[in-house]
């Protein structure tokens, strides 16, 4: 390995022009198995998926193709209607939401207080329980018998009511709470890193200028923390699209069609369904709304180099 | 190197002599509630008393939560030996692809076209004139499940049929009682609304929707009749709360609920409670109003294996569920009727001769599973679902929405 590297680093500069090809020519073959990896596994399955989304495939994959009427059925679906609505509305929430309370708690903590390890370590915790068992844990304290509802009223407060999960109509905000329990700390954690890379001299001018401490956050510190946020974005992000396991476990889809997501959709249309074309279709219009989210992503991470 | 190669030897040569004397079948299956796990362990224990090793695999869920493992593991190389699935449409594709034993020379050593009643369940196994799999039961959706407790709570006679029923939930309501335990879970709501269109709209209509796929039909006046009904059993279901079937078959057992539309197979849960048919609950076949059963059930499916003796074993288990002594001992248990018409099932109870009665006389319908494919299903789940959870849908858009279902099914 190394004979090669000390070869191409003495061939490279003789020819004048360094070949691109050979250089690191050992770091690129060590990358061909990830490379075939991404490209087959990644790739090839997305192309594969779309392809038999054109489909009329039902248990097993078929190619007799049908144009886009797994499409047409797919947006005619009320269940599929449902689920959008409700992944947009947890979606647009969750990202704000998780963002405001990831970046108050940061800043909070990042004001010298006592115990800070201990308090980051609280806020932190939920982020190691899986999805499954927030969901599971919502899922009782959200009970109307035996959670929240129950001890309130228990405490006298008769009239008291909070069932969100068997309220068809506010069952996603229910999901929404787990969610934002179980993902903000952990936005919290990435941008007190943030928050720590800020240079001290910073705030010392802010104060010689006699800013206010919250209008130096507003406007000094969070625009120097735009990778940050990207960051955090494309996190939070990509946990709303593959949302799924957290509705499995408060309320597997219900009351009624309430509480769908497209993940659910796509499941259940591939395996109890038994049709392949059109989970896939539905995958593929998945596909679709995750690439819209990292072609902002890439755009900015590349204005980003270009300008540094 | 060479001690793992040593263990790795020996670890074969244990199997290989284990598997010599008796020959181990992993066996999937869904019966996870209480009646149904009585019942899968008379057939365990019939197939270990041949010498034979039974592995339980069961997948707790209901079988819409079971079928997609099982079928992945078929279709991902790792097929267990035997597995249960509906007879029907379900594993349609999965013998078109080859991966199911052929049983035809079991069925012809045991007489099976002879013995087995009615005969469209031996069709539902076949493909291409060859016999897929074993039904082990029948199993129909048509029964209304009454409490007696709970009508004598609320102070009126236990109804003779669905219209007494209906006249009767405002004295349960007011005796603190839900009228209907329907389980919030679309298989269920789909299942008690085609019990309640068999019953309302009559039989042809119904063949003329779930089998010839009539859009018209479904579009018209008997099926407004069926979502009319289907609104006032929305109505009487309100206040609920359970998910599960047995959860809502408890709440008959109780009587916290007044009835529940639910198939035979709720009588195993009866039984474990203690409890029997005339004295604290009742059963009505066809809600009382017309009694026809369909004939849906389980069945047990063989995936091809390389393995020459365990092919061996499958053919031998095969015949075994089949046997008249498992027939009744199973059948007992699960409170399913059994496949065969020449057994002596004179030990069942009042419902189960019910429906033994009128499977003799052949007022049967073919089941869902049979008629529709898994997809269609699926979209009528969704839309039952849909319909029972809240008040926000009409009759008259479910039905429409149901029509165009049923002219997209296939």
């Amino acid at each position: 390995m190394s004979v090669v590297d000390h070869r191409t680093a003495i061939a490279g500069p003789a020819k004048g022009k360094p070949n691109r090809l050979t250089k690191n020519l050992s770091s690129k073959v060590a990358a061909i198995p990830m490379i075939l990896t991404a490209l087959v596994v990644f790739v090839g399955c997305t192309i594969w998926t779309i392809v038999y989304s054109f489909t009329s495939s039902r248990l097993l994959p078929k190619g007799n193709f049908v144009g886009l009427d797994q499409y047409e059925r797919l947006w005619g679906s009320s269940r599929w209607l449902i689920s959008i609505s409700n992944l947009m509305w947890y979606g647009v929430c969750s990202l704000v939401l998780t963002l405001v309370i990831g970046f108050t708690l940061a800043a909070l903590l990042d004001r010298k207080i006592r115990f800070e390890n201990t308090f980051r370590s609280i806020f932190l915790f939920p982020f190691a329980l899986s999805f499954i068992v927030t969901g599971l844990v919502w899922q009782w304290i959200l009970n109307p018998d035996y959670g929240l509802q129950g001890v309130v009223r228990s405490w006298g407060w008769e009239s008291f009511s909070f069932d969100p999960l068997y309220n068809p109509d506010i069952v996603i905000f229910g999901i929404l709470i787990a969610g934002i329990w179980q993902g903000s700390g952990l936005i919290m954690c990435i941008m007190l890193a943030g928050l720590r890379g800020i240079d001290e001299d910073i705030w010392k001018a802010a104060r010689v200028d006699g800013i206010g401490t919250v209008k130096t956050y507003l406007v000094v510190i969070i625009p120097m923390m735009r990778p940050v946020f990207v960051t955090s974005l494309v996190l939070i992000a990509a946990g709303i699209i593959k949302l799924y396991d957290l509705v499995v476990a408060q309320t597997s889809g219900g009351p009624g069609l309430s509480s769908q997501v497209p993940a659910m959709y796509v499941y259940d249309y591939m395996f109890k369904a038994q049709n392949l074309g059109q989970g896939f279709a539905a995958s593929t219009m998945m596909l679709l709304s995750v690439v819209i989210i990292l072609i902002p992503y890439i755009y900015l991470q590349f204005k980003g180099t270009s300008r540094g | 190197m060479s001690k793992l190669l040593k263990s790795l030897l020996v670890g074969t040569a244990l199997t290989c002599a284990s598997a010599a004397s008796a020959t181990e079948l992993e066996v999937t299956h869904w019966w996870t509630s209480g009646g149904e796990a009585a019942a899968v362990s008379e057939l365990a224990s019939a197939w270990n008393a041949t010498g034979n090793s039974w592995v339980d695999g069961a997948i707790a869920g209901s079988g819409s939560t079971a079928r997609p493992i099982i079928i992945s593991r078929i279709l991902g190389g790792d097929p267990m030996a035997v597995t249960q699935l509906n007879h029907g449409r379900q594993a349609e594709e999965l013998i078109e692809a080859g991966l199911m034993l052929d049983l035809t020379d079991v069925a012809e050593a045991g007489k099976w076209k002879d013995v087995v009643v009615p005969p469209n369940l031996l069709d539902s196994c076949t493909v291409d004139g060859k016999i897929y799999c074993v039904p082990l039961n029948i199993h129909s959706w048509q029964w209304l499940w009454l409490s007696n407790k709970a009508f004598a709570d609320a102070g009126v006679p236990t109804p003779a049929n669905w219209d007494e029923f209906i006249a009767d939930a405002d004295a349960l309501r007011a005796a603190g009682k839900v009228p209907l335990a329907v389980g919030a879970q679309g298989w269920q709501q789909a299942g008690a609304f085609g019990v309640m269109s068999v019953a309302v709209a009559g039989k042809d209509a119904w063949l003329a929707v779930n089998v010839d796929k009539d859009a018209d039909m479904a579009a018209g006046p008997e099926y407004a009749k069926v979502f009319n009904a289907a609104v006032v059993a929305r109505d009487m279901s309100k206040g609920g709360n359970v998910q599960d079937w047995n959860q809502a078959t408890n709440m008959v057992i109780t009587g916290a609920a007044g009835g529940q539309i639910m198939g035979d197979w709720a009588q195993g849960e009866f039984q474990i409670a203690g409890q029997k048919a005339g004295d604290e609950y009742e059963c009505l076949p066809g809600l009382g109003v017309s009694a026809m059963l369909d004939t849906a059930g389980d069945a047990f499916y063989f995936p091809l294996n390389k393995d020459p003796e365990i092919t061996a074993a499958q053919k031998e288990l095969a015949a075994l569920m089949m046997s008249p002594e498992v027939q009744v001992a199973f059948n007992l248990k699960k409170g399913s009727l059994p496949v065969r018409g020449d057994i002596d099932m004179s030990s069942a109870n009042e419902c189960m001769q019910k429906g033994l009665e009128i499977l003799a006389s052949g007022n049967i319908l073919p089941s869902g599973d049979m008629s529709l494919s898994a997809d269609t299903q699926a979209q009528l789940e969704d839309l039952m679902a849909e319909f029972w959870s809240s008040d926000a849908m009409s009759s008259a858009d479910a039905q429409e929405r149901f029509a165009d279902i049923i002219d997209s099914a296939d």
